[in-house]
C-alpha cells in the first residue's frame, strides 16, 4: 500500500534532514545584524577620533564659547555658537510654520475625514514627504525666495526666512502623519463619551483626543525639529554661507550642515584645520540630533504604554 | 474494572502483541501510542500540569475536556513538544510515544512531529494556494516528485473530504474559503505527511454547526487509520464522537475512562458536575 | 431646582457649532496645505524645466555651457549607484530583520541593537557622508567610487527597511508559524517558504520607499565628493561616478541664471523616477494589504 511508502519515505527524509544549515544560518544572520552596530561603532569613532584631532589643534573651549566662526581667516576662529544660532533660526522659522499646520492637518485626518478622503490624502503626504530635499531647495531659491523679496525687498537671495519656510514645509508631512497615529490611536470609546454628552468635534478633538495622545504628538515634533537640525540641501542652496550668531532673519547665515557641504564641495585638504573642523561639526550635530532623537523615542514609548 | 485496566494498561507498555490479543479485555487488542508517566508543566512558576499519567491507544479517538485554564490544550501540545516554543515552559516526568520518551530518545522533533501531527483551534492555512497548502508537509520533508505530490494532494483532499468541493480550483489561494473548509484543507494537510496520530486543538471552536459535524463525520472516518487526541470544550461533542474520554480540571486529571463512563457514570463529583453543566 | 440653565446651553450652542464648522474648514486648509504646495512645487519645476526636456537632455553629458548640459552621465551614475546600494542594502536589512524577529533571544543584547537601529533611523544623512569619505573614502581608500557611496547610502537606508521589514515579518500570524513547525518543518524551512513568502509584498514596499530615498539623497554625495562634470559613464563599481541629485545640486549652485532651467530639467527627470517607485511601493502596498 502506497500509504506505508510515503509515509516511511517521510520519516527515513526526517531522520537523514542535515542540521548543518538549521544551526548556520542564526549565526549568519547574527552577522548580519551586526552591521547595524558596526555602523554606528564606525559613525561615533569616526567623529569622535576626528574632533579629538581637531580639539588638539584648537581649544574645545574656543569652540563652545566663541560666537564666531571664521575659517579661512589666519588660524581660524573656531565658535561652533556661530553655526548653532543659524541652524536655530532655521528650526525655529520651520517649526512656527509646520507644528500648526501639521497639527491641523493631523486634527483632520484623525478627526473631521471620512474614510475615503484620508486614503486619498495620505498618499499625497508620502509623496510629499518623499521628494528629495535639493528640489526643495530649488523650490526656495527660485520660488519662495522671490516671493518673499517682491514682499519686503530687504530680503537678499540668502536669507533664513526662505530656506526656514520650505524646511518647515518638508516636515509637515512628518508631524501631520505621526500625529495622526497618536491621535487615532485613542480609544474610540473616549471619543464616543465626549460626543455623546454633546460635544463637538472640535470640543471633543480638544479636550480629550489632543490631551490623551499629548506625548505621542510632542514626540513628533521632537522628531520633525530632529530632522529640520540635519537637514542639509534646502539650507546649502537658500541659506548662504555666512556664519553669523545673530537674531536678523532677512540675511543670509550658514548652519552646521550647511558648512560640512560647503567645505566637502571644495577645499578640505586632508590633514587641515578645516578638514578635522568638519567632524567636530558632526560631532555637535550627532550629539544634538540623539538627543532630541532619544526624547521623542521616550516620549513615544510612554505613550504607547498608556493605551 | 479500574484495576484490570490498569493491568492491561502495564501489559502493553511493554508492548507486546501476543499478551495483548490473548487478554480476554476488549480494548487490549489496541497498542498503546501514548503514555504520560508523571508528567509536569510548568509555565515560568505556574505549575500549568501536575502528575498526569494517561495512556492512549490506536484508532481510539480520544477525548480531553475540561474547563478553560485547565492544562488540556497545553497538555496535548506537550505530545508534540509545541510547548516548547514558549521559552519558559519546563517539563519534567516523561511522555512515551511508541515506548519512547519523546523529551530524551533522541528522536528529533521534527521527526516526533511529522509522526504526531496537529490541527489548530483556529484554521491557519499558509497564505499559498490549497495544492501547496496540502503539499507543503511533504514538500519539506524532501518529497518533490511532481506525481507522487498530485496523488498525495488528491487522496489527503478526499481523506479530509473535501476534494469535491475544491478539486477544481487547487491553485486559488486557500484564504478564499469558507471557515470550515478552511479548517479541512488543515486537516488534510496534516494528513499529508501520513502521520501516527492527529492532536486537535478544538478544531471546530471557530466553526458553524453544518462545519462541525463533517469535522466530526470526518474523524469517524480516519480513525481506522489514526489515532486522534481531541480537545474540546463542548461535551456533547465529546460525547458524539470520542471512544475514551479524560477530563482535566485545574492541571490534573481527576478522571478517565470510556466515554460512556465518564458521561453517564462518573466516578468523580467533579466530573460529573462538569459533564452536566454545574460548572465550566 | 436645576442647577443646569437649559437655555443658556442652548443659546452658547449656536456659537458652539459654528467655530467647530469654521476649524473644520481650517483644519481642512492645513491638509490640503501640502497639496497645494506640492502642485506650486510641480508647475513651477514644470515651466522652468521644460523648455530644457528634450531627447538631447538625456543623452548627453554634462557641459559648462548651459544650452549643451545634459543629464546622461548623471542617471547612468545613479543607476549604477543603486546597483551597489541595493543588494547591500537588501541583504543587510532582511537579514538583520529576520534575525530581530524570528532568532534574536529576547534579552538586553536584542534590546541594545532594536534601540542601536532606531537610532541610526535618525542621524542625519550629512553624518553618514562624514562616515563615507572618512571610512570608506579614506580609510578603505575607495575615493569617491560608486562603492564607496553606495556602501555609505546603503548603510543610510538600512534602519528604514529594516524597520519596514520587521513590521512585515510581524503581520504573518503565529498560528500560522505553528502550523508549519507543527508539521515537522524546521525553523528555516518555516522562515524561507511561509513567513518570507508572506511577508514580501510588505518588505518590497518599504525596500522601493527605501531605495528612492537613497536615490534623491544629495548630502552624502557631496560630503564623499561625488564629482558633476564628468565625461565618461563608469565601467566599474570602483570608478567615480556622477548622480542625479548631486548634479541637479551643483547646477542649482550655478550663479549663471540659465543653469536653473537645466536644474528644473533635471529635477523633472529625477521626479518622474521617484513618482514611478513611489507609485509602485503604494500600488504593491494596497494590492496585498489586509489577507488575514
Amino acid at each position: 500500500m502506497s500509504n506505508n511508502n510515503i509515509r516511511e519515505q517521510i520519516v527515513k527524509n526526517t531522520r537523514n534532514k542535515s542540521n548543518m544549515f538549521e544551526r548556520i544560518i542564526p549565526i549568519i544572520l547574527l552577522l548580519i545584524t551586526f552591521v547595524s552596530v558596526v555602523a554606528t561603532i564606525g559613525i561615533l569613532y569616526t567623529l569622535i577620533s576626528q574632533s579629538f584631532e581637531f580639539f588638539s589643534r584648537v581649544p574645545i573651549t574656543d569652540f563652545l564659547t566663541s560666537t564666531t566662526w571664521q575659517p579661512y581667516v589666519g588660524d581660524g576662529e573656531w565658535g561652533i555658537w556661530a553655526l548653532i544660532m543659524g541652524t536655530m533660526k532655521i528650526v525655529v522659522i520651520a517649526a512656527i510654520i509646520a507644528i500648526p499646520i501639521g497639527l491641523g492637518a493631523a486634527i483632520y485626518l484623525s478627526e473631521y475625514a471620512t474614510d475615503r478622503v484620508r486614503r486619498i490624502i495620505k498618499p499625497i503626504l508620502e509623496i510629499l514627504a518623499g521628494i528629495p530635499t535639493v528640489v526643495y531647495g530649488f523650490f526656495a531659491i527660485n520660488f519662495v525666495n522671490p516671493i518673499l523679496q517682491s514682499i519686503y525687498d530687504g530680503f537678499g537671495l540668502y536669507n533664513a526666512v526662505s530656506a526656514g519656510l520650505v524646511v518647515g514645509i518638508m516636515i509637515i508631512p512628518m508631524i501631520a502623519s505621526l500625529s495622526e497615529d497618536a491621535m487615532s490611536s485613542v480609544p474610540q470609546a473616549m471619543r464616543e463619551g465626549s460626543l455623546g454628552m454633546g460635544a463637538t468635534r472640535l470640543e471633543t478633538a480638544f479636550r480629550v483626543v489632543v490631551p490623551a495622545a499629548f506625548s505621542g504628538i510632542i514626540a513628533s515634533f521632537v522628531l520633525a525639529i530632529s530632522r529640520a537640525i540635519g537637514e542639509t540641501m534646502i539650507v546649502s542652496i537658500a541659506a548662504g554661507s555666512t556664519p553669523n550668531a545673530s537674531f536678523d532673519v532677512t540675511e543670509p547665515l550658514q548652519t552646521m550642515t550647511g558648512f560640512i557641504v560647503q567645505i566637502t564641495s571644495g577645499d578640505a585638504a586632508f590633514g587641515t584645520n578645516l578638514y578635522y573642523s568638519l567632524f567636530a561639526v558632526g560631532m555637535s550635530l550627532f550629539v544634538m540630533t540623539l538627543i532630541m532623537n532619544i526624547i521623542s523615542a521616550w516620549l513615544t514609548k510612554r505613550f504607547r504604554e498608556e493605551y | 474494572m479500574t484495576e484490570l485496566k490498569n493491568i492491561n494498561v502495564k501489559e502493553n507498555t511493554v508492548g507486546s502483541q501476543v499478551t495483548t490479543k490473548d487478554s480476554p479485555i476488549i480494548q487490549t487488542n489496541k497498542e498503546v501510542v501514548f503514555e504520560a508517566k508523571n508528567f509536569n508543566l510548568w509555565y515560568g512558576d505556574n505549575h500549568a500540569l501536575q502528575d498526569i499519567n494517561l495512556t492512549f491507544h490506536e484508532n481510539d479517538i480520544n477525548a480531553i475536556i475540561g474547563p478553560s485554564g485547565c492544562g488540556k490544550s497545553t497538555f496535548v501540545k506537550s505530545m508534540n513538544r509545541m510547548t516548547e516554543l514558549v521559552p519558559i515552559v519546563r517539563t519534567e516526568g516523561s511522555i512515551d510515544f511508541r515506548g519512547d520518551d519523546i523529551f530524551t530518545s533522541g528522536m528529533s522533533v521534527e521527526e516526533l512531529r511529522t509522526r504526531v501531527g496537529m490541527v489548530f483551534q483556529k484554521p491557519n492555512p499558509f497564505p499559498k494556494s490549497i495544492y501547496d497548502n496540502v503539499a507543503y508537509g511533504p514538500r519539506v520533508h524532501g518529497i518533490k516528485k511532481k506525481s507522487i505530490l498530485d496523488e498525495v494532494v488528491e487522496k489527503s483532499l478526499r481523506g479530509a473530504s473535501i476534494w469535491d468541493e475544491v478539486k477544481d480550483r487547487l491553485n486559488d489561494n486557500a484564504y478564499g474559503l469558507s471557515g470550515g473548509q478552511q479548517q479541512r484543507i488543515c486537516i488534510a494537510r496534516t494528513l499529508a505527511v501520513e502521520p501516527e496520530v492527529i492532536l486537535m486543538d478544538e478544531p471546530t471552536s471557530a466553526l458553524d454547526p453544518i462545519s462541525t459535524t463533517k469535522i466530526e463525520d470526518l474523524m469517524q472516518e480516519i480513525k481506522k487509520d489514526y489515532s486522534i487526541i481531541i480537545v474540546t470544550h463542548n461535551m456533547q461533542q465529546a460525547a458524539r464522537v470520542s471512544d475514551r474520554t479524560s477530563f482535566f480540571y485545574q492541571g490534573y486529571v481527576v478522571e478517565s475512562d470510556d466515554t460512556k463512563v465518564i458521561f453517564e457514570n462518573p466516578s468523580d463529583k467533579r466530573t460529573e458536575d462538569y459533564v452536566s453543566g454545574r460548572f465550566g | 431646582m436645576t442647577l443646569i440653565d437649559k437655555d443658556i446651553i442652548a443659546k452658547k450652542r449656536n456659537g458652539r457649532q459654528s467655530k467647530n464648522t469654521i476649524l473644520k474648514w481650517l483644519f481642512f486648509l492645513c491638509t490640503m496645505f501640502g497639496l497645494i504646495v506640492l502642485i506650486m512645487l510641480i508647475v513651477d519645476t514644470l515651466m522652468d524645466g521644460w523648455s530644457r526636456l528634450n531627447l538631447d537632455f538625456l543623452t548627453s553629458f554634462n557641459s559648462s555651457r548651459a544650452e549643451q548640459a545634459g543629464f546622461f552621465g548623471a542617471i547612468i551614475g545613479s543607476l549604477w549607484l543603486m546597483l551597489v546600494t541595493a543588494p547591500v542594502a537588501i541583504i543587510l536589512s532582511i537579514g538583520t530583520a529576520l534575525y530581530l524577529e524570528e532568532y534574536a533571544p529576547k534579552n538586553k543584547f536584542t534590546e541594545f541593537i532594536k534601540i542601536n537601529i532606531s537610532n541610526l533611523a535618525g542621524v542625519p544623512s550629512v553624518v553618514f557622508g562624514l562616515l563615507g569619505l572618512a571610512m570608506f573614502a579614506r580609510a578603505l581608500q575607495l575615493g569617491n567610487s560608486v562603492l564607496a557611496a553606495g556602501l555609505t547610502l546603503a548603510l543610510m537606508i538600512l534602519p528604514v527597511i529594516v524597520v519596514a521589514s520587521q513590521e512585515a515579518i510581524r503581520t504573518v500570524p503565529a498560528s500560522v508559524r505553528e502550523a508549519s513547525i507543527g508539521m515537522g518543518a524546521t525553523k528555516w524551512q518555516t522562515v524561507s517558504r511561509i513567513i518570507l513568502p508572506a511577508a514580501i509584498p510588505g518588505i518590497v514596499t518599504g525596500v522601493i520607499l527605501a531605495l528612492s530615498r537613497a536615490l534623491g539623497e544629495t548630502a552624502p554625495l557631496v560630503v564623499i565628493g561625488v564629482p558633476t562634470t564628468l565625461l565618461v559613464t563608469p565601467s566599474s563599481v570602483l570608478d567615480s561616478f556622477q548622480a542625479m541629485p548631486m548634479q541637479i545640486y551643483s547646477w542649482v549652485k550655478m550663479p549663471n541664471e540659465e543653469f536653473q532651467y537645466v536644474a528644473a530639467a533635471g529635477i523633472i527627470v529625477m521626479l518622474v523616477v521617484l513618482l514611478l517607485m513611489n507609485s509602485a511601493a503604494i500600488f504593491i502596498r494596497n494590492k496585498f494589504s489586509k489577507r488575514y
